[in-house]
């Protein structure tokens, strides 16, 4: 029977127990001056090491994910973590090293690194790569600084503006501001592809760069990624590809040969390491030629068969460090240990069956009588219905659709973005699912439409069958409660 | 095909429902000059038995030297419970709560770490997670310049005495939102940041004050004097905290008068393995007024449409996915499975526990210390009272000893000198509950052999 409550840690507790067996137990007084001491402990739990267990165990069932659940969230590539990528990440003797270690008691972990930065040029086109950046968004903001950086060296100061597509991820414009720049949204055409007329109207001396997702996050290969090109290279601005949807296209087009000149991986995604509950990441940055100078250090270089870290002294126009050492280097562990599994023939399928998936849920769904926002388009990875006709007719929204699909055993799509596509469900299977499992998903979506449209509060009321119900956001941000008090 | 379960059946049947001829069809859109010819660069799969043996060759190329650095990162016993439920495909294989229905466990768990971190750094809230405490740092100082309203300056203190790389970092992040970073200068006696570096500011217009508690040193603080001279002059007192450190020393909202106003650091040292330098994880915690300049996830607890208590992700206008390019950072994933680790360590140590595991971390640090000192040719740099790390000065240069310490299987601790020219030859060194008083006689003896050797060959 799965927990459907679990009290909160701090209630298990009794004052004076602990799980005494993970600290040293002979009793010793801090040799702190009075003027420095803690005055009263901190609010810890006091639980046995059982209690705690089984805690946290029963916390973690009250969880969907990838390993109980089909999680179609579009954007985030959802795919199946194999085991053995965190078992051999995990050998003690990785685990163990300290960042600052000697590089002599490090050839082993740098020449991984090494491979893996070898590998990652190879799959995005790019002339090098640096893993340091820690997420998806960090990784942005080395994109971002790198840009700047490239204009600043050329004295091309008045370059601040960064262009972006009104699809795009919030983390883009967001990343614009922290690296100083000014953000321009730019439309999307009715068809799913970049409005290249307000693009040309858009670019000018003041054009640091573009920042696309390809395909975007629409779920739609830019088909005139070219001209598009042409046009920022030819204003002067560079272009820097999110790597959110490198799943879509692994192997069969690099952005390196698209023409971008920095891209930012999520490895979380596209190479399969955990999303841990929201983290952690690795956003590792691939550049052209010209921005070879500026990536962030501490990069892997070998000098013949010994492999050292490139600093500041190998790099001195280097945006800089990102992190107090060299990124999330266990995430980048597990990344090599999945590529090495999947070869170069295993990293291309990545792609034609995450399509194939994709295409054939579209086209099920389809044929089903939901409406697709792009129907004309090849669907890429991922792909987006509207429930806009649901929700005239039956007063039944995206949001409602997704909390019934939870009561259905599926964790829900992306809702309500991208932004421009009304009552919109972005759906990414991704290349681990099976057929039988799309079906069964396909047979929810049709059963609950059923129920939109004859019983629209199952939906309403939905999630029914979950530790809890529909939560109240607004209370949860007016009436403030981010900690627990003894009462 | 590993990881990819289609039969030739399936992929028929789906080509079929989709009305395309093949796979390749799929990608028709894409410009037919633009299509890679394949991943030659990439090498052919391996098995999982392979791949086992693979790194298993290079996990025991690099071994397990012992270990005598910190500089950020510490290595601490990590109970066996903490991963074996951290890994649980439940944790592990989940996403960024945005189905909070579907999402109570690692919610709950961020709630019931929002209340351990905000009691250890005796502040009001906590958020649920930065990257780690370099950029978590960057982090704080642009949130002070939008909390403090009082200041148009920008300008932000840092001390000589906070640890390089965090210094490095903040300049990275936050170089670029225009925001002035000052130095304040150390003690050369005690290693201690000076108050009286402060008082030429005074009556200036400074946006935030920034302390290391214990510094990059080990050194601690008069984290009362720098607090009280903030507040005096409208500055915010950001501090850079040690967890395990706060079970015993006095944390930032108890620093002077009013107690800091942020606090941010690394939770490494709680239940993170040091894994060449990550994954760790980046914390924060504030007083109320400032929660919504807060960055980051932030969890609440709310109610259901029945009235039963539920968690959620809450304040969300503050995040990129609202406000765009008006958000207070651009951070989406965070480092959720590292705090997972790090509740589930501060549940099974408990205050007692991790007063122990900082109480002797001191103590081996001191007896460290004590058996260095006695090696000719090294003394201690600061004469000031420590935490777990202390600063050794070597009649010679740091890093060939630190080679030939190498080849013997022990790390012998961080060489600071390029960092820190004015100190000379600057080893730091740390020793937490891990390390024996066998394993710190192991040091000595081998360091003074080292000495010995170098010396006679020059």
């Amino acid at each position: 029977m799965k927990a459907m409550h679990e009290k909160l840690i701090f209630e298990h507790s009794a004052p004076g127990r602990s799980a005494e067996a993970q600290y040293p137990q002979v009793p010793v007084e801090a040799p702190i001056p009075a003027a420095l001491r803690r005055a009263g402990a901190p609010l810890l739990p006091e639980v046995s090491e059982l209690q705690a267990v089984r805690h946290f165990t029963r916390l973690s069932q009250l969880n969907f994910s990838i390993d109980t659940h089909f999680y179609p969230l579009g954007s985030c590539t959802m795919k199946y973590n194999p085991k053995a990528c965190n078992q051999y990440a995990m050998l003690p003797e990785l685990l163990n090293r300290h960042p600052l270690a000697p590089e002599s008691t490090g050839q082993g972990i740098l020449q991984i690194l090494y491979e893996l930065q070898e590998m990652l040029k190879e799959v995005t086109g790019m002339r090098g790569v640096s893993l340091t950046p820690m997420a998806g968004a960090q990784g942005e903001f080395a994109g971002v600084a790198m840009i700047r950086a490239y204009h600043k060296a050329r004295k091309d100061l008045a370059r601040v503006e960064i262009i972006v597509p009104d699809a795009a991820h919030g983390t883009n414009p967001a990343t614009a501001t922290m690296c100083g720049c000014t953000v321009k949204e730019i439309p999307t055409l009715p068809n799913g592809d970049i409005d290249l007329d307000s693009l040309r109207a858009a670019v000018g001396p003041q054009t640091a760069g573009i920042m696309l997702t390809n395909p975007s996050t629409i779920g739609v290969f830019e088909r005139h990624i070219d001209d598009l090109r042409r046009i920022v290279h030819e204003a002067g601005g560079l272009l820097y590809y999110d790597g959110a949807n490198l799943n879509a296209i692994l192997g069969k087009v690099r952005p390196g040969d698209m023409g971008f000149d920095v891209i930012h991986m999520n490895l979380h995604k596209t190479f399969s390491t955990p999303h841990g509950g929201g983290g952690p990441g690795s956003g590792a940055v691939g550049v052209s030629e010209r921005l070879l100078p500026f990536m962030p250090v501490p990069i892997v270089g070998s000098d013949g068969d010994r492999y050292r870290w490139l600093d500041e002294k190998d790099l001195p126009q280097t945006i800089g460090r990102l992190s107090g050492f060299m990124g999330n280097t266990g995430v980048l562990l597990r990344a090599y240990i999945y590529m090495r599994m999947l070869g170069r023939d295993g990293m291309q399928r990545v792609s034609e069956f995450a399509t194939l998936n994709s295409n054939y849920l579209a086209a099920r769904l389809r044929a089903a009588g939901f409406e697709l926002a792009y129907p004309g388009r090849r669907a890429s990875h991922e792909f987006i219905v509207t429930l806009r006709r649901e929700a005239h007719e039956w007063g039944t929204n995206a949001m409602d659709f997704a909390k019934r699909l939870l009561d259905y055993g599926f964790h829900a799509p992306t809702t309500y973005f991208p932004l421009l596509v009304p009552e919109c469900l972005l759906i990414e299977p991704t290349e681990t699912e099976s057929k039988e499992e799309l079906d069964a998903f396909v047979d929810a979506m049709i059963a609950i439409r059923r129920e939109a449209e004859t019983e629209p509060d199952k939906l309403k009321g939905a999630p029914w069958t979950l530790p809890v119900r529909r939560l109240d956001d607004v209370r949860a941000a007016k009436q403030l409660d981010l900690t627990w008090k003894a009462a | 095909m590993p990881f990819i379960p289609h039969t030739e059946d399936d992929i028929r049947t789906m080509l079929e429902a989709i009305g395309a001829p093949d796979i390749d069809a799929l990608f028709d859109e894409i410009p037919a000059n633009l299509r890679a010819p394949g991943l030659p660069g990439v090498p052919p799969a391996l098995n999982e038995m392979e791949v086992g043996r693979l790194l298993a060759g290079f996990a025991t190329r690099d071994g397990r030297p012992l270990n005598f650095i910190g500089a950020g990162a510490y290595e601490h016993h990590i109970p066996s419970a903490v991963w074996a439920i951290v890994t649980r495909g439940e944790f592990y294989s989940a996403y960024t709560p945005y189905q909070a229905e579907a999402s109570q466990g690692t919610l709950q768990l961020l709630y019931e770490y929002q209340t351990m971190m905000a009691s250890l750094t005796a502040l009001d809230i906590s958020n649920a997670s930065l990257y780690d405490g370099a950029s978590g740092l960057a982090e704080a100082c642009l949130m002070a310049v939008r909390a403090n309203r009082k200041s148009k300056s920008q300008r932000i203190l840092l001390p000589a005495a906070l640890n390089p790389t965090y210094r490095d970092v903040v300049q990275v992040i936050a170089g670029n939102q225009n925001i002035a970073f000052e130095l304040l200068p150390y003690d050369q006696k005690g290693g201690q940041t000076l108050v009286s570096a402060l008082e030429p500011y005074s009556g200036q217009d400074i946006t935030a004050v920034v302390l290391q508690q214990p510094n990059f040193f080990g050194t601690l603080e008069d984290a009362d004097a720098a607090t009280d001279w903030a507040h005096a002059n409208n500055a915010l007192l950001i501090g850079v905290v040690n967890p395990t450190s706060l079970a015993v020393l006095k944390p930032p909202g108890q620093w002077g008068g009013l107690g800091a106003d942020i606090a941010v650091g690394d939770g490494q040292p709680l239940g993170v393995p040091l894994s060449s330098g990550g994954p760790y994880f980046g914390f924060m915690a504030t007083r109320t007024e400032h929660v919504r300049q807060m960055p980051g996830r932030i969890i609440g607890r709310t109610l259901d449409l029945d009235g039963k208590p539920g968690f959620t992700l809450t304040l969300q206008a503050r995040e990129q996915h609202i406000r765009r390019s008006k958000a207070t950072s651009n951070i989406c994933t965070n480092q959720g499975l590292l705090v997972t680790a790090a509740t589930i360590y501060m549940s099974l140590l408990g205050a007692r526990g991790l007063a122990q595991v900082a109480g002797t971390s001191m103590q081996r640090t001191q007896q460290l210390v004590d058996a260095l000192t006695r090696v000719p040719g090294v003394r201690l740099a600061f004469d000031r009272p420590r935490f777990h790390e202390a600063v050794l000065l070597l009649d010679r240069p740091v890093k060939p000893v630190l080679e030939a310490l190498a080849r013997r299987g022990i790390v012998g601790g961080a060489d600071i000198s390029a960092r820190y020219p004015s100190l000379g030859n600057a080893l730091l060194v740390c020793a937490t509950e891990t390390r024996t008083l066998a394993d710190i006689d192991t040091y000595a003896q081998a360091l003074a052999e080292t000495m010995r050797n170098s010396a006679a060959a020059a």
